[in-house]
């Protein structure tokens, strides 16, 4: 238990290892430890920022889904509203076509009526003329006749 | 017990004694063969053994945190890895609590003494003749030595020398940053103006004596106390240690007492050779402090 170089040899010892320490061994595990804590902290904020994105993206997509359903909503509404002016353009057209068919059909009732008229009242004033000249038992002249025909023919 | 020829007193001697290699007394050099033969060498000898056990624990704790730095990576630590960065992380934690200057080379520093403190005093807990009695054979056999004259001790920091050699390490470390950061004359002015302090110059004068004692005083005090108190502990440790071998020879009831005695003292122990390296590391880091604050 005597003090001696000992003493000394210690020193430079401790003096050796601490350098050595200080050297090789503290510096690369210390940035080993730096940079884990950086890469967490970078996680940590990778991680809030991805959470911040997907809060605006959900946000965004139900904007969207809104979108498409008042869009879809105003087709619907449009086409029925097309399909009932469809409807009634229809409607109308075939309303008017009756009445234009109906119209024709009356006129050429009519015109059939007004030639089966004049048909007849040719025929009429013939027979007429047939039974007049049976009646008076000679041929009325024709030509002599014509206006009194025509007259005839004019009252039937 | 080792041999059971010695006496109690013989063995406990035995073990308090280191393997010094100096100058005998007829002018050869080689080890001594008693007590009082290094006693006699003066300074210029040296503890075979105390060096040979720091300097082997010191290379074991930097070959172990080396082979881990190299091949250190800030993924998922493993294994060994795993182990080296719990400890530092602990050191580290420890040195900016209490150390708020900048210095690169505090925390290694704190990690050394720390490290290579506890290594030191975990060596009190091996069979406490297991080194000894290697040593002895080892002696004995292949460099025919007497074994009587092998000793052994084996745990450095129960010689004084080793504590000593650190603290005067830290010490100087002290006094460097002191003086660099502070300047001979902020050095000076530590020492004589405080802690007691005037405005009057007459008084300012006749303070400068009374403060230079106490100053240097508990300047001295830092690397003595240091220093002591870690052998203080250790070797009473050890002591203690010692008193419980020698129970093993006394009869099959002392030594089942001894056994319990052992266990007991060694669960014991790792507190105190834990707590005794923790505060040789937060020492230094707090007179290290001290150095780099301005006044």
């Amino acid at each position: 238990m005597n003090l001696n170089a000992t003493i000394i040899g210690q020193m430079i010892a401790f003096a050796i290892f601490v350098a050595f320490c200080m050297k090789y061994v503290w510096p690369p595990i210390m940035a080993a430890l730096e940079e884990r804590t950086k890469k967490i902290a970078d996680g940590l904020a990778a991680a809030e920022r991805g959470r911040h994105e997907q809060q605006l993206a959900e946000k965004r997509a139900q904007q969207v889904i809104h979108e498409a359903k008042d869009q879809a909503n105003e087709i619907i509404s449009q086409a029925q509203r097309r399909g009932n002016e469809i409807v009634d353009e229809s409607k109308d057209s075939a309303r008017i076509e009756g009445e234009r068919i109906l119209t024709s059909a009356q006129a050429e009732i009519e015109q059939e009526a007004n030639r089966a008229k004049d048909e007849l009242r040719l025929q009429v004033g013939s027979i007429a003329m047939a039974g007049a000249a049976k009646i008076l038992g000679r041929e009325i002249d024709k030509e002599a006749h014509t206006d009194l025909l025509d007259e005839l023919v004019g009252q039937i | 017990m080792a041999n059971e020829a010695l006496t109690s007193t013989e063995y406990i001697r035995h073990h308090l004694q280191n393997l010094t290699f100096g100058q005998h007394h007829d002018g050869s050099w080689g080890l001594a063969h008693d007590a009082a033969e290094a006693a006699d060498m003066g300074f210029w000898a040296i503890n075979v053994d105390s060096m040979a056990m720091t300097l082997v624990l010191g290379s074991l704790l930097m070959w172990f945190f080396r082979s881990v730095a190299k091949k250190v990576q800030a993924g998922v630590p493993t294994g060994a890895q795993n182990f080296a960065e719990w400890v530092i992380d602990f050191i580290n934690d420890s040195v900016r609590g209490s150390f708020s200057g900048r210095n690169a080379m505090v925390a290694p520093l704190a990690f050394t003494i720390f490290l290579w403190i506890f290594l030191m005093n975990l060596m009190d807990l091996l069979p406490i003749d297991l080194i000894p009695e290697i040593a002895k054979f080892i002696g004995s056999n292949v460099f025919g030595m007497d074994p009587h004259a092998v000793f052994f001790k084996v745990v450095p920091s129960t010689d004084p020398n080793v504590t000593f050699g650190m603290a005067f390490g830290v010490f100087a470390l002290v006094m460097y940053y002191t003086i660099k950061i502070k300047g001979v004359s902020g050095f000076a002015a530590e020492l004589t103006l405080q802690p007691f302090e005037s405005k009057n110059i007459v008084l300012k004068i006749l303070f400068i004596p009374i403060n230079f004692i106490l100053e240097f005083v508990s300047l001295i005090a830092k690397p003595i106390s240091l220093s002591l108190r870690l052998f203080g502990n250790m070797y009473a440790g050890e002591m203690i240690f010692i008193l419980i071998a020698i129970m093993f020879s006394a009869g099959a009831v002392m030594a089942s007492l001894g056994g319990v005695l052992q266990v007991g003292w060694a669960i014991f122990h790792i507190l105190i050779i834990t707590l005794q390296a923790f505060i040789f590391m937060t020492l230094t880091i707090v007179y290290l402090d001290m150095a780099h604050h301005e006044h």
